[in-house]
């Protein structure tokens, strides 16, 4: 297969709840041209490589490609939502690196060591109620994503920035909009796929405007959460512009909203699907920890990030990528490479040295992901040690259209009991 | 020969393999050095199934306990000298031996002896040393209340106290990464520090003149007093025996009620006088898979050597001899021995470090690959040396052989990268967060005969001709 019509096939949504035979295929080219201006990476060592040479930009606004793949594709509506959005995710140093530590001064260590353990408990006792609810039912049935997986991340999203968790259902309705129409696959350019852009333009602009405004008011009255701390920081990078509040806010609250949903139901996925593993974590609960990498090295909850383009030629693996051309670093690909991790289709929760590139690597490393993995790891705890004899009612299940936000819309699981 | 004797050949083959079998389940494995090498070595040797005796003795009375935070988190006060201890990675079941200094080696008799007299026999040796501190020359002085040298705990638990009890001035005699962390920590702790450097500026044995610069303009704006070119000629006592000011070699004399010598490190070799290995000021020489050389250059089969006491080939490097005073080349090194002590010639591996450091200190995070020193322009290649935020890669020979960034350090495995291929120096520009200078400049190390701190990776040379750094004891 040619890694054009491979890489396409991996994009088609009828493959999404498994594009991993094609990212395979891909592999046999670790760098390949898949269109006019497109290089797709999927080989562990080129993606390392690519995510840490400084000839690669994360500045999307001058990629050939974006959220919508190459721009021929995109409408004016969604280039200008595109153009608001800079970021740390989609720029690049030095403006990077001062947006990330202005963030980071109110998120993580040194300066707020306590914020993300803070968040434990909650999340222990949000796991527990969610599933007093279910078993309160009554039923013996339940939708992992809906019941269980989405609340938390959401939740605990929307407190630390200092959202108002109100606002939450017409937030998640704009979301899901947007996840259906940011499509770099075939299927865009389907009259529905054409549809989905438009509609994903005019829900973003809703949003945008939803997050400017509360960006305003933050900025007017201080109040609890990251969002007010960075708009009125006086550390030694001062205060953000109320643009780069805006576009870092939706950048955390989407991801927030997205990658760790898709992680938690991944892991309670995984396991049911592999016979064994359920009752070896159950009794084994210190294995959690290493079963949520393992995890995210075989489904990462963000497959790649279509923002990143070469700012010169760049010769790797054999393959020239010429200036201008946008790289897609697919982590989900390099995650399954042979080089690096053998039998690299296993799920193995004992696997060891587990490098994976599942919250990516070098400068933009996920910026939640202790936060993510706190969660993740609690829930799913939480989930082992209550519900009696899961089984998978669909496998595989169905999936959400995005590919980069790539997850199960619901996952459906039978259960005997819930203690 | 006749049939039968050929037949009893054959059943009575001689077998290096055999051999090695009954050593790795019945030998005995001494390891002289008990820090993070000699830890890490005796858990490999445990993971790669050695079942035999491992007696592990080390000088100082503690178990293995990491040194790192000794001039950083502990001296802030953050964590206590006695909370360093190294996490074991799996249990060694070994006999430690510790308080009790090996004193002497006899290889004709495979035998090592300790300060209380005992000898312990050994199969195989492993040499992990390390290196101690050097004291202040004159021992007088060097005795007075408030000197403090930084290598051990008891070192760090001291200065940590004296420093809390708010002296009147630190002192600080050499600015190399040791001096200028503890520096470092006395700004933080808001205490008025002067900084002594024979040489022109701090870091600049390791990093070059460019980069000694910057970290110059660091330590002055946060406030340190740093001379330069300037030596201490001698430390004076009041009458209860502590340290109360010193003279420096222009005259000046200053007060301070807590001195700090800080230059270098003298490797811990002296045991190994008269062994007739290849043992000298700069370590003990061993080839790229730890086994050591004797004296004439020959490589022994029973005696490894690893850590900061060690010296091997680089093949990056010319293969001149890196002696890597660096926490990973102990661990790495461990692991490599290990595997070496357990295996014939087709088994063994080789410790071919990229080597690499961290130092923190005001407020930057300094992070470095490959050996800088061994270059001899520089450039800057991303970000802004005035923001000290960036990375600059060194060459030598249209070669990229180091690279050191401050605040930059997710960038390094690119430049980690560039180093292993030997790629071409100066490389490419970036395409974003472009230096305002770019340009390659000399890298201003220091000339291996003027006197200066003791960079931590010190090339050797195997080659007379060949650049060598030199290190001379400080003359009075």
């Amino acid at each position: 297969m040619e890694a054009a019509a491979a890489w396409a096939e991996a994009m088609k949504f009828a493959h999404r709840p498994n594009p991993y035979p094609f990212y395979e295929e891909l592999r046999r080219t670790p760098v390949a041209k898949v269109a006019e201006h497109t290089y797709v990476v999927t080989g562990y060592p080129e993606v390392l490589a690519l995510a840490h040479d400084p000839r690669i930009s994360s500045d999307i606004g001058r990629s050939p490609s974006g959220l919508f793949g190459e721009s021929d594709a995109k409408l004016e509506t969604a280039e200008a939502a595109q153009a608001k959005d800079s970021s740390m995710l989609v720029s690049d140093p030095p403006g990077h690196d001062t947006m990330r530590r202005q963030f980071m001064r109110h998120f993580g260590p040194p300066h707020t060591p306590d914020l993300i353990p803070s968040m434990a408990d909650f999340v222990t006792d949000l796991a527990n109620e969610l599933l007093d609810t279910v078993k309160a039912g009554g039923g013996t049935r339940m939708d992992v994503v809906d019941d269980f997986s989405y609340p938390i991340p959401v939740s605990v999203i929307f407190r630390v920035m200092g959202a108002p968790i109100e606002d939450e259902p017409k937030f998640h309705a704009w979301v899901v909009d947007f996840m259906q129409g940011a499509d770099v696959g075939p299927e865009r350019d389907t009259t529905e796929g054409k549809a989905a852009v438009q509609k994903a333009a005019t829900s973003m602009a809703e949003l945008d405007a939803y997050v400017r405004a509360l960006v305003e008011r933050l900025a007017r009255e201080p109040g609890p959460g990251l969002l007010s701390a960075v708009l009125h920081d006086e550390g030694p990078d001062g205060p953000v512009s109320h643009d780069v509040a805006a576009a870092n806010a939706m950048l955390l609250l989407i991801a927030g909203h997205d990658s760790t949903v898709n992680t938690i139901t991944n892991c309670v996925m995984t396991l049911l699907r592999n016979p064994g593993s359920w009752d070896l974590l159950r009794d084994n609960p210190e294995l959690v920890p290493r079963t949520v990498e393992e995890v995210q090295r075989l489904q990462g909850a963000v497959q790649f990030f279509p923002s990143r383009w070469a700012t010169a030629d760049i010769e790797i693996a054999g393959t020239r990528i010429p200036a201008g051309s946008a790289v897609f670093l697919v982590y989900a690909a390099a995650n399954r490479d042979p080089r690096r991790f053998p039998s690299p289709d296993r799920f193995d929760p004992m696997r060891e040295n587990n490098e994976h590139l599942g919250f990516g690597s070098g400068i933009h490393t996920c910026f939640g992901g202790p936060l993510a993995r706190l969660e993740v790891n609690l829930a799913l705890e939480v989930f082992l040690r209550r519900v009696r004899s899961p089984r998978l009612v669909v496998d595989p299940p169905p999936y959400r259209h995005n590919q980069v936000f790539r997850g199960p819309r619901h996952l459906w699981v039978d259960f005997a009991d819930i203690d | 020969m006749s049939k039968d004797a050929i037949k009893a050949n054959k059943k009575k083959p001689y077998s290096f393999d055999k051999i090695l079998k009954q050593f790795r389940t019945r030998g005995q494995i001494v390891i002289v050095g008990a820090s993070l090498a000699g830890l890490r070595a005796a858990e490999a040797l445990r993971e790669n199934g050695f079942e035999g005796r491992l007696i592990i003795i080390g000088d100082e009375p503690h178990e293995p306990y990491d040194r790192p935070p000794l001039s950083k988190a502990v001296l802030k006060g953050w964590v206590p000298a006695d909370h360093t201890k190294l996490p074991r990675l799996r249990r060694v079941d070994a006999e430690w031996k510790l308080g009790v200094a090996a004193v002497g080696l006899d290889r004709v008799n495979h035998l090592v002896k300790l300060g209380n007299g005992e000898e312990i026999h050994y199969d195989r040796l492993l040499i992990a040393t390390g290196t101690r501190a050097r004291p202040w020359s004159n021992p007088e002085e060097a005795a007075l209340e408030g000197v403090f040298t930084v290598r051990t705990v008891e070192d760090a638990a001291g200065l940590s106290a004296a420093l809390q009890a708010k002296p009147r001035r630190v002192l600080i005699i050499g600015s190399g990464f040791v001096g200028s962390e503890i520096a470092s920590v006395c700004r933080d702790l808001d205490l008025p520090v002067t900084v002594t450097e024979r040489g022109s500026g701090p870091l600049k044995g390791a990093l070059g003149g460019v980069i000694s610069d910057i970290v110059a303009d660091m330590m002055r704006d946060a406030g340190v007093d740093l001379r330069t070119g300037v030596s201490v000629k001698s430390l004076h006592g009041d009458d209860s025996g502590h340290v109360r000011s010193a003279t420096l070699s222009d005259g000046t004399v200053l007060d301070a009620d807590v001195v700090i010598p800080s230059q270098g490190s003298i490797r811990n070799v002296e045991w190994l006088d008269g062994a007739g290995l290849a043992a000298g000021q700069w370590g003990v020489g061993c080839d790229a898979g730890c086994r050591a050389f004797d004296i004439n250059g020959v490589v022994t089969d029973h005696i490894f050597v690893i850590g900061d006491v060690a010296r091997a080939p680089h093949v990056l490097y010319g293969y001149e001899f890196l002696a890597l005073e660096h926490w990973d080349n102990a661990v790495l090194g461990a692991e490599v021995a290990a595997n070496n002590i357990l295996n014939l010639e087709v088994g063994r591996r080789a410790h071919l470090p990229l080597p690499s450091f961290w130092s923190a200190e005001f407020g930057v995070n300094i992070k470095s690959v490959g050996v800088c020193s061994f270059g001899d322009e520089i450039v800057f290649t991303q970000g802004s040396p005035e923001d000290r935020r960036f990375a600059a890669a060194y060459g030598k020979n249209g070669r990229i052989v180091g690279a050191v960034t401050f605040d930059h350090g997710k960038w390094l495995p690119y430049y980690a990268d560039l180093i292993e291929r030997s790629a071409p120096f100066p490389p490419p520009p970036p395409g974003f967060d472009v230096p305002t200078n770019n340009e390659v400049m000399p890298a201003r190390f220091p000339d291996p005969r003027e006197p200066s701190g003791n960079p931590d990776v010190v090339l050797t040379g195997h080659d007379p001709t060949d650049r060598h750094a030199e290190f001379r004891p400080r003359s009075h």
